[in-house]
């Protein structure tokens, strides 16, 4: 049977952190989301968010907006980074 | 600091020359090292500390990446080793310490100089300011 929904976990780091208050936001979304449709749900969430020119990477590594989410994954919401 | 790690990121004091024996080898025979340290005043502002944070599994995937980059494009470079801080840092403390190994000293700078860039580019490292009045997360981005 094939899924009807996945589970992903969420992970906001320094602005993005900040601004929704919490570093980690469990997420059930319909099978074959993409990273935009998790962003969209995250902007309508927090509307600061959107302005934060937010990158996004799953599982450790930076994607495009149009990957498709798998089960289980974990997406990191990436502000401007600053090191150095 | 581990010893063995050539890419890390790491809650306590770096030293500098710890950095630079991960990298020892018979064949070098110049290294070059950047070293960050927090300034304490930006654009006339005093800044009280710097806060970091990282994504500390993808920042040190990052590093290592950048390490690549650098010898993908400047093949002498026999070895690279980042380690950056995280957490409070106080003004004159280290945040990032680069180092590039070579044989010969010719073009390793430059490399350098690309490494810094990049890292702050593509390391999911933040680095927020703290003032008497208020704080700021930058980025040059």
């Amino acid at each position: 049977m094939e899924q009807a929904s996945i589970k992903v976990r969420v992970r906001l780091f320094a602005g993005a952190r900040e601004l929704a208050g919490t570093h980690t936001l469990p997420q059930t979304l319909p099978a074959g989301a993409t990273v935009q449709e998790l962003a969209e749900r995250l902007y309508d969430a927090h509307p600061g968010l959107r302005e934060m020119r937010l990158r996004f990477a799953v599982n450790a590594a930076y994607v495009d907006l149009g990957t498709a989410l798998q089960d289980g994954d974990e997406v990191a919401c990436i502000p401007p980074v600053g090191g150095g | 600091m581990s010893m063995e790690k050539l890419f890390e990121v790491v809650e306590q004091a770096i030293s500098v020359d710890q950095v630079i024996s991960r990298l020892a080898d018979p064949a070098v025979g110049a290294i070059t090292t950047f070293v960050g340290v927090v300034r304490g005043e930006t654009d006339g502002r005093e800044t009280l500390y710097l806060e970091y944070e990282a994504y500390p599994e993808m920042a040190e995937a990052t590093l290592k990446q950048v390490g690549q980059e650098v010898q993908e494009r400047w093949p002498e470079i026999r070895q690279a080793a980042i380690v950056h801080r995280t957490g409070r840092l106080e003004i004159g403390e280290t945040a990032v310490v680069i180092a590039l190994s070579a044989a010969h000293r010719r073009q390793v700078f430059d490399a350098l100089h690309y490494a810094i860039d990049r890292i702050k580019e593509v390391v999911p490292i933040w680095k927020k300011e703290v003032w008497a009045d208020g704080e700021e997360w930058k980025s040059e981005q």
